[in-house]
């Protein structure tokens, strides 16, 4: 099969899914002849115009609060927030609007938006261009959650979103841009909540997500050869989050690690284990543990940044805890 | 402008079940029926009925807080009005919304909103969606003196300015965002004024002059559905009551609001109605016993009505696909 690169396969999703529905636009800062700051929106103005590629202001609240009311009167935005972190200023139209206007509305209305975002650290872009804020996402009824970490699972994810009738977060970490995977030509959806095992093993389950799926893989391979048999789970979702998949596999490994970019207190992770203490507690042989970043803003120095970012060795080091 | 008779009726009428359905729900309020919050919009009728008397049943609104006078002039219906004022199923939102949420989008209302300023990007992604589609559609914002403060207000209007959407921003300016006076809000004395900001017209209009109103929305209504772009009215109104129902009103003299009474849109109206002999006292009457009829069918209507049940609450969360 080809490959593409992440980039790629979100744009290849993005023109096939405008190819299939004229109601889809797209809309965001420097989506049109930049082609998105990142590369996603590469060549769609030229081939969908300027009505359903729009260049929009700095306007975060007006992206996403247009999609809001366009959603509302029967188009499918697809827009795009710069990065995560631009979300403070725009927060209302996300959380108070967006995702409670069905259920305050008794369920008449329908907002089919896809607000793609991107994350994380490892630019160097310091600490108002790096956060991994899915956690805040996932804590508001109303939204979906997804969190791709392949290629593959990029483009049928942001199909799957596109598609779906509800307010989607869709966040894309801005390391995992160029990473390259095999991913068919043809359009394919991937459904929410479902959790995809990247790696099987039998010793220790290790929950990660998005460029922490990679790192959690690598050391999966090193401690294969020290002996140690790591199942790397993805939830691919975070809302829906899929915990059959990790108690089932909780189950059969009765051990837990959750890996994730985003600072440990508060983040994803406490909700996993939790659910997991809820739902499997008897089963586990060992405390879980989680690895995540500090409770720090993130730092610009390269040698800080990197002390930030969730390392292979410290995944190791806490898979190895676990299995002592 | 001329207006024909009917026109003219409709508005009376208009207005004045606005008034009579907020009086009573002021004094079911009081009698602890309603729960919640309520703001009422008595004293500001004529603004949400001179603006909505263009409107086609598919044209959009946002609405506000302050909602109830936006909903009855796009269409809503008491009954279901009432119902969820009372937190009941039958209601508009089947109790899960109440007064500041309410919302019918089979009539084009997207909502009244607890938020201050959470309208304008809304109302200008549905102006997006009537060009885009070609529809001929527009929608009109409503909002107060206090959400045009916000940043939510400059980015919609902006944004509805640079793509010349068929939106319109029509400011109630009643004065006070809560207790703060508009003269401790902002420096400008007309609002209006920032429409030089986006390069759009900026109407002042008495807001307790229905006709003023009237004309023109007519003319920001007409510009924005023949693709001329959005427009900003600024209507100069009062709120009879409080903020919210139980607001002490500390904030403002007794003499003010006297003086603002006696300019009571309905009260002008209906003298200026009777003075072209388009309304008599026994029409007046008809009207009013017939409004007051079906405030009280509604109030009947939300009373007989059963409560969600409590897994109700799990309902309507997200969208499940067909």
């Amino acid at each position: 099969m080809r490959t593409l690169t992440f980039a790629q396969a979100l744009n290849e999703a993005l023109k096939q899914e405008m190819r299939r529905d004229p109601t889809i636009y797209v809309a965001g800062e420097d989506v049109g002849v930049y082609g998105g700051i990142f590369g996603v929106t590469a060549g769609l103005l030229g081939e969908f115009g300027e009505d359903r590629v729009r260049d929009t202001p700095i306007t975060e609240s007006a992206i996403i609060g247009s999609a809001v009311g366009a959603a509302a009167a029967g188009l499918r935005p697809v827009v795009e927030l710069m990065f995560i972190d631009f979300i403070g200023v725009a927060l209302d139209q996300l959380y108070n609007q967006a995702a409670k206007i069905k259920y305050m509305f008794g369920g008449k209305a329908r907002l089919p938006i896809v607000l793609r975002t991107t994350c994380g650290a490892g630019m160097c872009a310091a600490a108002q261009h790096s956060q991994s804020l899915e956690a805040w996402m996932m804590h508001i009824p109303g939204l979906k959650v997804v969190v791709p970490s392949t290629p593959y699972d990029a483009k049928g994810l942001l199909i799957t979103a596109i598609r779906d009738d509800n307010p989607v977060v869709f966040i894309e970490h801005k390391m995992l841009y160029g990473t390259e995977g095999e991913v068919p030509e043809e359009p394919y959806t991937i459904p929410f909540g479902q959790a995809d095992i990247k790696r099987e093993g039998t010793d220790v389950t290790v929950v990660a997500t998005m460029a922490m799926v990679h790192k959690a893989l690598s050391a999966a391979e090193e401690l294969a050869r020290e002996g140690v048999s790591v199942e790397v789970v993805d939830p691919r979702t975070l809302t829906p989050l899929d915990m059959e998949t990790i108690i089932n596999s909780v189950k059969k490994t009765r051990r837990l690690v959750v890996v994730h970019e985003a600072v440990k207190h508060g983040g994803a992770g406490g909700e996993i284990v939790a659910s997991v203490a809820e739902e499997a507690f008897d089963y586990l042989d060992a405390p879980p543990k989680r690895v995540a970043a500090p409770f720090t803003p993130v730092p610009f120095s390269p040698v800080l940044e990197q002390a930030f970012i969730p390392s292979v060795e410290k995944i190791v080091a806490a898979v190895k805890e676990v299995v002592a | 402008m001329s207006i024909d008779t009917e026109k003219l009726l409709w508005m009376y009428t208009n207005m004045l079940t606005i008034r009579r359905f907020e009086e009573k729900v002021a004094e079911l309020f009081a009698v602890g029926k309603i729960p919640g919050f309520v703001h009422l919009y008595i004293g500001e009728e004529a603004v949400a009925t001179g603006v909505c008397a263009h409107l086609r049943k598919d044209d959009y609104i946002t609405s506000t807080h302050r909602g109830h006078g936006h909903l009855i002039s796009k269409g809503g219906d008491l009954k279901l009005m009432m119902a969820e004022l009372f937190g009941k199923r039958s209601g508009y939102c089947k109790g899960k919304g109440g007064s500041m949420h309410i919302a019918d989008v089979d009539l084009g209302i997207l909502g009244a909103n607890g938020i201050v300023g959470g309208g304008p990007p809304i109302a200008t992604g549905a102006a997006l969606a009537a060009k885009y589609k070609g529809t001929g559609q527009v929608a009109v914002c409503f909002l107060g003196d206090g959400a045009s403060n916000q940043g939510t207000f400059h980015e919609g209007v902006n944004l509805a300015s640079i793509w010349k959407l068929p939106a319109i921003f029509v400011v109630e300016n009643n004065m006070y965002g809560i207790s703060l006076p508009q003269t401790r809000s902002m420096r400008v004395q007309d609002i209006a004024d920032r429409a030089a900001a986006y390069d759009i017209p900026g109407f002042v209009v008495d807001g307790n002059d229905v006709i003023a109103v009237y004309e023109a929305a007519g003319e920001a209504i007409r510009r924005a559905r023949e693709g001329e772009g959005p427009a900003l009215i600024e209507c100069k109104t009062y709120r009879h009551r409080g903020h919210f129902e139980g607001d002490p009103m500390a904030y403002r003299t007794r003499e003010e609001e006297e003086m603002w009474k006696a300019k009571d849109p309905i009260a002008r109206f209906e003298s200026k109605l009777m003075e072209m002999g388009v309304l008599t006292e026994a029409k007046a009457k008809e009207i009013n016993d017939s409004i007051v009829a079906r405030v009280q069918e509604a109030v009947r209507f939300a009373e007989e009505s059963p409560w969600p049940a409590p897994e109700e609450l799990l309902q309507d969360v997200y969208t499940v696909a067909a």
